[in-house]
């Protein structure tokens, strides 16, 4: 299990520790990291026990920080930059050909040491192969034509958030994008392809909601034990596939399907947990009552869960990269953009809550035990 | 010489004292500081080399004209002055 939670916020980074003899068991630093600061995205990757974070400086732009000492001591280094914008790139698909937002972060496979991936806005993914010193955009993706017709979801231009590393084949990577589908490549990045059939995009003109190049995935997650299965919160509902992401089917869940996050169970395909909020048009959890929906059939059925979780009024949203699962798949990390912070340690059935005045949560996430 | 002078708000993240430079423009003036600073350069210009969009820069108190190319002149006695546009909460 893992013992060491971070938190990125709005207003900087907050990392938590398990103490098994306090109460409760998850207690912050004193210290908290790049206090002030937007932290948009964390990454601890135990091939270097280093720890990587994007702020998003708002008058300064990206900045990646990089710590080798869990946290406490903190290096700048380098930031994904898109290349120079051609002449020939003029027009309105390529008017923010810079870089905006690091909105993902994953670590490469066991096999490639050094190998980091990170999603952006507006839509460019980068590879580091030197642990995050230098970055290249990955051409093979942002040259596709098709890149060219997706557009924004939740921001102005389009954005890579879900990176998905196979862990039986580090080749083979799934990222979701809002709103640009599906994309995975099986040679770890020298071709791609859409992967996102099934998806209905019912936002779109009847023509269009069946492209799979225009759906906005909120999030993407793959079953670490069995790859083959994944799961999709859209902004148009749920959606899972086990053939690898070659075919998507619907899922319905009460009392919403609408929302932003996904976690999936690590050993366990079956089982998943989202949070709904009401719908496109009011983002707030319906009947203002936060829940965690959870199955553990597939998607077949959904238990409601809300043991320990605010009683109603309560308007939190969780957004994106809000919701977390350990390696166990009984931890749970859940952070909102009201600034609450809730952990389970029973898969969901209770929850904890640990601070409800942060700064609005951006991420949460445990790093590797 | 001209000075150029970073606020505070920018001197939090990378420290740079007063610097004098040669007279020219206000692209000559910030390249001479990145080369004191390299990384300063990623703080005041986006990857595409442009000044970023919540940047600001006063030449003798006065709001330089050119934001896209940086030719505005900065004199013998000028001070260039680099501050962060007030925005956000």
């Amino acid at each position: 299990m893992s013992d060491q939670l971070s938190v990125a916020t709005r207003k900087g980074l907050f990392i938590y520790d398990r103490h098994p003899h306090a109460s409760p068991h998850w207690l912050p630093r004193a210290e908290v990291q790049f206090l002030g600061d937007p932290v948009t995205m964390v990454l601890a990757d135990p091939r270097s026990a280093t720890l990587h974070a994007a702020l998003n400086l708002g008058h300064f732009g990206v900045k990646m920080r990089r710590s080798s000492d869990g946290g406490q001591n903190w290096t700048e280094v380098a930031v994904p930059a898109y290349p120079p914008k051609p002449e020939s790139a003029a027009d309105e698909s390529d008017a923010a050909w810079t870089l905006a937002q690091v909105w993902a972060l994953e670590r490469g496979g066991p096999d490639q040491p050094g190998l980091l991936w990170a999603g952006t806005i507006p839509g460019g993914l980068f590879r580091s192969l030197d642990g995050g010193d230098s970055w290249t955009l990955v051409r093979s993706l942002w040259d596709r034509p098709e890149r060219r017709e997706w557009f924004g979801g939740g921001y102005d231009h389009p954005g890579i958030h879900s990176i998905c590393v196979d862990p039986h084949d580090s080749r083979r990577v799934t990222i979701g994008i809002s709103c640009g589908g599906i994309w995975q490549t099986r040679d770890a990045g020298e071709t791609w392809d859409c992967r996102a059939s099934g998806m209905k995009a019912d936002y779109m003109p009847e023509e269009r909601i069946g492209d799979p190049n225009i759906q906005d995935v909120h999030r993407l997650a793959q079953c670490a034990a069995n790859p083959d299965v994944l799961w999709v919160q859209h902004h148009s509902g749920l959606y899972r596939s086990t053939d690898g992401a070659a075919s998507w089917q619907p899922l319905v869940a009460q009392p919403s399907s609408f929302g932003f996050t996904v976690a999936v169970h690590p050993q366990d395909p079956e089982t998943a947990w989202f949070v709904p909020a009401a719908k496109d048009a009011c983002r707030v959890p319906s009947h203002a009552h936060l829940v965690v929906t959870r199955t553990r059939d597939g998607g077949a059925t959904f238990e409601t869960l809300d043991h320990g979780l605010p009683r109603a009024p309560a308007y939190d949203l969780v957004y994106r990269h809000g919701l977390d699962v350990d390696a166990s798949g009984k931890r749970l990390a859940m952070g909102s953009t009201t600034g609450a912070l809730w952990i389970s340690e029973d898969g969901g059935n209770s929850w904890t809550c640990l601070s409800a005045h942060l700064p609005p949560i951006y991420c949460v996430r445990f790093s590797p035990g | 010489m001209p000075q150029i002078v970073f606020a505070p708000a920018i001197q939090r993240h990378q420290p740079c004292p007063p610097l004098k430079v040669a007279a020219g423009t206000v692209s000559a003036a910030l390249g001479q500081a990145f080369s004191a600073q390299p990384q300063m350069r990623d703080y005041i210009l986006d990857d595409q080399g442009r000044l970023r969009r919540h940047v600001a820069i006063f030449i003798d108190g006065r709001v330089i004209e050119d934001r896209l190319h940086l030719t505005d002149a900065a004199g013998e006695t000028a001070e260039i002055y680099v501050v962060q546009a007030l925005s956000g909460g």
